[in-house]
């Protein structure tokens, strides 16, 4: 919406031509689904770089290890895991060494996990905001995805790292990681949509997060393989997106094969769907937040 | 007016809200959220919802250029229309139409973040009120220059003097481009030199062809720059049109010696919020607790102020400022001149100054308040604009200074012809 009027006023000043006869803003009671407007937050995008960039900035002020967090949680949960999963229990892997096994796992899980955890509670925390000013209220879950990708990219070194240690190659099907973390991604989208929006009426959701998390990791062939799950099973493991992302990861950097198959075509559709109703509950909450905050 | 004229169109706007709950109502959404607590209806017996109307019917249209005062009381509906002017929140029913590009300043300094420096927050605040990271780098030495805190660019702003964060907020809220200003009694901000300066940056708004919609207490700043003033009444219009008689009105109607509801300092202090060693906690005329006077012509007045002291005063400056119904200053009190300051210990304390020989014009008259440090100019606690007496003509016909024609003083005058 910003940039056409932007245009007209710089006309307007040159030329000392008429603002435009037709409202730039309309401003309506709305009923039902509320447009999209992609547009105008493709206008907002440095807006919502600039909140990225402010979080990060912020989160490592005062701290002793700075953005070596960002590798530390991930490398902690792979080493817990290993020890308990991989040394006492004894959990099959694949072939692949325990710890590699579980990281490559817990990469895309990490991206997955801490974009819901954020944008669930974004809008609450960014509450001074959303009563001062205007902009599309899309932006600010968004943008604790852009940190969370940031996250991902520098935890993702280690993942290299541990693969030149076991001395494994990347599988030829690297090309997917993309496509994958776009999944994971977009499922995170749809549900820290659902949790936002949710979150502003109802501060139960914040509550009810870290359980949500906890139990979709373990619901999640991370830990385990997936061919550990008896075959009835398949179908239902299936039907969680992460489920397919995280096969995904070790079919296409570690070569392992994906026990599902097909079954993870449906895993995407899921994705969809929920980043689909995700968005559309979004919008139509969107009006009421400043109300309720 | 032609079409190409009219930069806000305001139709029939409503805005309600659901007390309690805070929320807005009425939908398919609403139906979800009541299954949802349904099962706890069994316990709490939820009284059906009572709603409150913050806006009706509220109608004007600004042409371009034009600067539109909003006055009222508080919990009138300004900031509820401003809001939903500048799309925070949605109107209930009615329409807005906005012809160009807006800028809504709610509040200065929103989103800066206290652990990020100076420039940081310049380039956040700048993103967020809507400027493009080119545009801001443009204007960035300006900003800086505006704020005065060149020096201080690269410190944190959580170490900054309240002063100098409120001076670098404003600096970067004054410098957004837009055809229309929608803004919220962050007019006035930091010490007396850099008020004039935003209020210098506010004119400048208005006489740049700018339209302009502004809340403020301020009266005289209203007179100033309004062209036209809209004076809001529980949510709806009471009055629109020339500012003069839209101030006269909204001042009459709120300071009226009837009014049992006596106004409370509240809502008049501008003082800084936190930390004060000394707060005004009355104002008044003649007896404390009569409320706003009637005083007769040219009798002594006498007023009084009561201070709630927290840490002792050390020779501490009081200004009384009386103001007429236009917003002129017409007598300005520094205790300071008459070689007398407050050392006050802890504790409740009243100040009483008697004025003589003072001949005002019959009318309404407002008292600006202050406590300043007596060495700097630095307020400790400020009241704008408090109502505090009425100057009743006594049966003189003189009916016609009641009429804003500039009458202040009113001397004792003697005519004669003489053949």
């Amino acid at each position: 919406m910003t940039e056409p009027v932007r245009a007209v006023a710089a006309d307007a000043a040159e030329t000392g031509s008429d603002p435009p006869a037709t409202p730039t803003i309309r401003i309506r009671p709305h009923s039902g689904l509320a447009p999209l407007r992609l547009r105008e937050v493709w206008e907002y995008r440095e807006l919502l770089y600039f909140l990225a960039w402010r979080t990060i900035k912020v989160r490592y002020k005062q701290t002793l290890l700075g953005a070596a967090w960002a590798i530390l949680q991930p490398v902690f949960a792979m080493v817990v895991f290993s020890l308990i999963f991989g040394r006492l229990v004894g959990m099959a892997s694949d072939g692949i060494p325990y710890p590699l096994f579980v990281y490559a796992g817990l990469l895309p899980w990490q991206l997955f996990a801490q974009s819901v955890a954020e944008s669930a509670n974004s809008l609450v925390n960014n509450e001074h905001l959303l009563t001062k000013v205007y902009f599309p209220r899309f932006v600010i879950p968004a943008s604790t995805i852009l940190v969370s990708l940031l996250d991902f990219t520098v935890a993702g070194a280690v993942l290299a790292g541990l693969m030149g240690y076991y001395g494994i190659a990347p599988a030829g099907a690297v090309w997917a990681v993309p496509l994958l973390v776009l999944q994971a991604v977009g499922t995170a989208l749809g549900v820290g949509l659902w949790l936002a929006a949710l979150n502003v009426r109802y501060r139960d959701i914040r509550h009810v997060v870290p359980f949500l998390i906890q139990g979709w990791l373990f619901l999640t062939p991370i830990v385990y393989p997936s061919s550990l799950v008896p075959r009835g099973w398949h179908l239902a493991l299936a039907l969680n997106p992460m489920t397919g992302v995280v096969e995904g990861f070790r079919w296409a950097l570690l070569g392992t094969k994906p026990e599902l198959g097909g079954a993870l075509g449906i895993s995407a559709i899921i994705t969809l769907v929920v980043l689909v109703s995700g968005v559309l509950c979004f919008r139509r909450m969107e009006r009421t937040f400043a109300d309720l905050l | 007016m032609t079409m190409s004229d009219i930069a806000v169109r305001v139709a029939g706007l409503g805005k309600r809200y659901r007390l309690g709950s805070r929320s807005v109502g009425g939908t398919a959404y609403e139906a979800i959220a009541a299954a949802v607590r349904a099962p706890l209806r069994c316990f709490s017996r939820t009284p059906p919802p009572e709603y409150i109307w913050a806006l009706k019917n509220v109608t004007f249209e600004l042409r371009r250029g034009e600067v539109l005062g909003i006055i009222g009381r508080n919990g009138a509906g300004k900031s509820t229309l401003l809001k939903v002017l500048s799309r925070i929140t949605e109107p209930t029913e009615g329409a807005v139409d906005l012809y160009g590009r807006v800028s809504s300043l709610l509040e200065v300094g929103t989103g800066f973040h206290p652990e990020l420096t100076g420039r940081e927050n310049i380039f956040l605040n700048g993103a967020i009120l809507g400027m493009r990271r080119g545009e801001i780098a443009k204007k960035f030495d300006e900003i800086v220059a505006f704020s005065e805190v060149e020096r201080f660019l690269d410190t944190p702003v959580k170490h900054y003097s309240s002063g100098m964060y409120l001076r670098l907020a404003f600096a970067v809220a004054a410098h957004l481009e837009s055809e229309i200003v929608i803004a919220d009694e962050v007019l006035a901000v930091g010490d007396a030199a850099f008020q004039k300066k935003c209020l210098g940056k506010v004119g400048e708004v208005a006489k740049a062809g700018r339209t302009a919609v502004l809340v403020s207490h301020n009266m005289g700043l209203m007179h100033a720059l309004a062209q036209r003033c809209l004076y809001l009444r529980r949510g709806e219009v009471a009055a629109h049109g020339e500012p003069r008689e839209v101030i006269e009105q909204y001042l009459s109607e709120t300071i009226n010696p009837q009014d049992a509801n006596r106004p409370t300092l509240e809502g008049y202090r501008r003082g800084p919020s936190a930390d004060l060693p000394v707060a005004i906690t009355g104002v008044w005329c003649g007896e404390q607790s009569r409320g706003v006077q009637r005083v007769a012509m040219g009798a002594p007045i006498a007023m009084g102020v009561a201070l709630r002291v927290l840490k002792e005063l050390h020779g501490a400056n009081l200004t009384i400022t009386l103001k007429n119904a236009q917003g002129e200053r017409v007598v300005v009190l520094f205790s300071w001149d008459r070689e007398f300051s407050l050392f006050l210990p802890p504790g409740d304390h009243v100040i009483t100054v008697r004025i003589e020989n003072l001949v005002l014009a019959p009318g309404r008259y407002f008292a600006d308040v202050g406590v300043n440090r007596s060495t700097r100019s630095t307020a400790y606690d400020v009241i704008v604009d408090f109502p505090v007496f009425r100057v009743d003509n006594e049966g003189h016909v003189i009916h016609w200074l009641e009429r804003p024609w500039g009458a202040v003083h009113c001397p004792t005058v003697t005519w004669k012809t003489t053949p």
